[in-house]
């Protein structure tokens, strides 16, 4: 199939084939990273831009990786060392950016629907990579090639999703991504950090983390941040790594062959045991390495990739 | 110099008149009103209106508007702000104190009514802000206010959040005449808010405002007319709750008025799918259930008047982040077409329309509305059959600021006459 979007921006408007061939250039991306040469020339003469307003590690660099790998030429803004900070507006940065032809646009930005708005005016094509609290399909992506890649495929499995869902834009694109690719998807946490509305996504609510990992595949373990003691979402951190947080003795009550997730950066000891963390059912660094993968086929296809690919 | 409208259907909801017949004007006064008859004109020069097939009504009032002077002059003036209401239909509008300066004093309100009579256009009644910069801290000077002119006092755009200092607003204000205006919202359950708080915030992943900030200050309110006997006037009402609450409180003869805007007996939440600024405001667009509740309400009497909640805005602040982007939307010139698709869609009477647009909000604030001999010639005439098409582009307003873009709607003002002088007429109608 021809790949004939122009923006990546979540997980709602991708269909169910373009999220499979995204997955399926994904795995044949990987194997550039473990040659003794990391680089394709598939990618030459294009410009990628990554525009983070927000600060971040692991995207960015993922980012980086992959547009290096496939030899397009990468450079990285952030909002402390453009003309934001002189006042000036996202529109009219990216209008600059555009001035100077990059071919794809990557935004990390602490608003929702930023890259929504950057897409409607700009020709480049635009990548999300996080806005605010309502998407990150990248990550989506990359969970859902490294559980595809562990369970031979997505259908029928049980993804339990805990933690902060109301403030995860992770926990929305794998919600959404998922349920689309026919998973179950049961989300869990305090009901400070549930969303209204949530089960309009397809996904269900479990009371307790025990009914939420009870049979489960995945347990993907979201982020706790400290400061969302702020608007009273929670007591303490010791409270809720006790009653949400994924111990030893809880993953005994879980499937034997289950997997655990965590999207980092992880705070260990509060949503997650540090030997949970590094146990032998978890594949938190098999999503890092498949990051970049996902990236590289994502650059790749809305460069055109598919559509060229006879011309390279 | 006399005017003669021959043929309307005159429409007249402060005596309850609905029938055609004839306006006689002169000098800028009613002089003569034949409802199911005909008037010959006794002087020798006199013009004549053919509004056949036409509305003749008292002027629309719009008691809840955002004209921006003095502050924020490259979104409206004071100037184009009256030519949007003059082209609404609108004869007589009420302006918020949320200005820069904001109008807390005697200065600023003479300023407005000042800039209004230099304009030349509309009737425009400024509202005084309750508090010293609507800082919720001082009471501003309700007396001097009412002297320079004020109608009415509201913090509009921010909530009173002390119920102390509102209690006292509602005893103070029953001094001077003044109405006293409420915006509610409960700040600490809004805060963050980008819109309506749902399965669709939680889908587009922004942050909520629940019902309950409005519907809290609404009960809180209530309770304090109770306590006060004096009234309060609730602003742009937007949900079912508040809705009972209001309905509930009237029927225990608490003195409570409100009124709701286009767009929520119009809109949901869905409008800002796709992250349209031009879909943000404060109170957001609820669910279908609440607009249909605000429907329910303007046609049974529980919300008294329309109100276009006109707040213009320029691309600065709509080109922008959702997140980011300010609260508001235009309405003068968008008001009367979307009010008569609730009389095409059989919910109001004419007659009931026009009085939630003119006499309620007249009534509200102690202004003079009707078709009655003597009465200054305030008066406009729709023409309920014209379609259209809403285009910002042609706005009077400097604000293009409109969810309604593109809709196609039938039924709009023709010509507006204050005090017998013509303010606005259609390029269409007549002469």
């Amino acid at each position: 199939m021809q790949f004939a979007r122009k923006d990546i921006l979540d997980m709602e408007s991708l269909s169910v084939e373009e999220i499979r061939l995204i997955l399926d250039t994904a795995e044949s991306m990987k194997e550039i990273s473990r040659r003794p040469i990391k680089k394709v020339p598939t990618l030459r003469g294009k410009t990628v831009i990554l525009f983070f307003y927000e600060p971040s590690t692991r995207t960015r660099m993922s980012f980086d990786i992959a547009a290096k790998r496939l030899s397009a030429d990468s450079l990285s803004i952030s909002a402390s060392t453009s003309s934001l900070v002189k006042g000036e507006t996202l529109l009219d940065t990216a209008r600059n950016l555009e001035a100077m032809h990059p071919d794809i646009v990557i935004l990390r930005h602490s608003r929702a629907g930023a890259p929504h708005f950057l897409a409607r005016h700009l020709k480049s094509s635009v990548i999300n990579a996080g806005d605010g609290i309502h998407a990150h399909p990248t990550q989506a992506l990359l969970d859902m090639m490294t559980v595809r890649e562990k369970k031979g495929t997505l259908e029928g499995l049980k993804i339990a999703i805990v933690g902060d869902i109301a403030h995860s834009r992770v926990a929305r694109s794998n919600c959404a991504g998922f349920t689309k690719m026919g998973s179950q998807v049961v989300v869990c946490g305090p009901p400070t950090m549930m969303p209204t509305g949530i089960e309009s996504l397809g996904v269900s609510v479990a009371p307790d983390i025990d009914t939420a990992i009870e049979g489960a595949d995945i347990i993907m373990m979201l982020r706790i941040q400290k400061e969302r003691q702020k608007g009273f979402l929670m007591a303490t951190e010791r409270e809720y790594s006790r009653f949400f947080g994924l111990t030893p003795e809880r993953l005994e009550k879980a499937r034997p062959d289950v997997l655990i997730m965590h999207p980092g950066p992880m705070n260990r000891g509060v949503e997650i045991a540090p030997e949970v963390a590094d146990g032998p059912y978890s594949i938190i660094l098999d999503q890092v390495t498949n990051g970049v993968a996902v990236r590289m086929a994502l650059l790749f296809l809305v460069a055109g990739g598919a559509r060229h690919a006879d011309v390279d | 110099m006399q005017t003669l409208i021959k043929g309307g259907r005159i429409i007249d909801p402060a005596r309850g008149i609905d029938a055609a017949g004839d306006l006689l004007i002169d000098s800028g006064t009613i002089a003569g009103i034949e409802p199911g008859g005909s008037i010959e004109p006794d002087g020798d020069h006199c013009q004549f209106i053919d509004a056949r097939g036409k509305w003749v009504c008292p002027g629309l009032v719009d008691m809840h508007v955002h004209f921006r002077q003095p502050g924020e002059e490259y979104k409206e003036t004071i100037a184009t702000g009256s030519r949007a209401a003059a082209a609404g239909g609108f004869t007589a509008v009420c302006t918020m104190p949320n200005t820069s300066p904001v109008n807390d004093c005697a200065e600023v309100t003479r300023f407005i009514i000042e800039q209004a009579e230099a304009a030349g256009l509309v009737r425009v009644y400024p509202a005084a802000a309750i508090s010293r910069g609507l800082e919720g801290r001082q009471l501003c000077e309700f007396g001097e206010l009412a002297a320079a002119g004020a109608v009415a006092v509201t913090d509009d755009g921010r909530p009173v959040s002390d119920p102390l200092l509102m209690r006292r607003a509602l005893e103070y204000s029953s001094a001077f005449g003044l109405r006293v205006i409420s915006h509610c919202e409960e700040l600490e359950l809004s805060a963050g808010g980008a819109m309506n708080e749902g399965a669709l915030a939680t889908a587009m992943g922004l942050p909520g405002i629940p019902c309950a900030a409005e519907s809290i200050m609404v009960m809180r309110d209530i309770s304090l007319a109770r306590l006060t006997e004096v009234a309060v006037h609730i602003a742009h009402v937007s949900t079912a709750e508040s809705v009972a609450a209001i309905r509930r409180a009237k029927e225990e003869g608490i003195p409570v008025t409100a009124e709701t805007a286009p767009h929520y007996f119009s809109l949901t939440e869905k409008a800002v799918e796709g992250y349209d600024t031009h879909a943000k405001m404060n109170p957001p667009l609820r669910c279908e259930q609440d607009r249909l509740a605000v429907c329910e309400a303007l046609a049974d009497g529980t919300i008294d008047a329309i109100a276009t909640d006109h707040a213009p805005h320029s691309e600065l602040e709509k080109l922008v982040e959702f997140q980011l982007a300010a609260n508001g939307v235009v309405g003068l010139e968008t008001s009367l077409p979307l009010g008569l698709k609730l009389v095409a869609g059989g919910l109001l009477s004419p007659l009931q329309l026009i009085e939630r647009m003119s006499a309620a909000p007249a009534r509200i604030l102690g202004l003079p509305s009707g078709l009655r001999k003597g009465m200054a010639a305030d008066i406009v005439i729709i023409d309920p059959e014209v379609e259209f098409t809403v285009s910002a582009a042609g706005f009077r307003s400097k604000g293009r600021n409109t969810p309604f873009e593109g809709w196609s709607l039938r039924g709009r003002a023709v010509l507006t006459m204050v005090g017998g002088k013509t303010v606005y007429r259609d390029a269409g109608f007549g002469q």
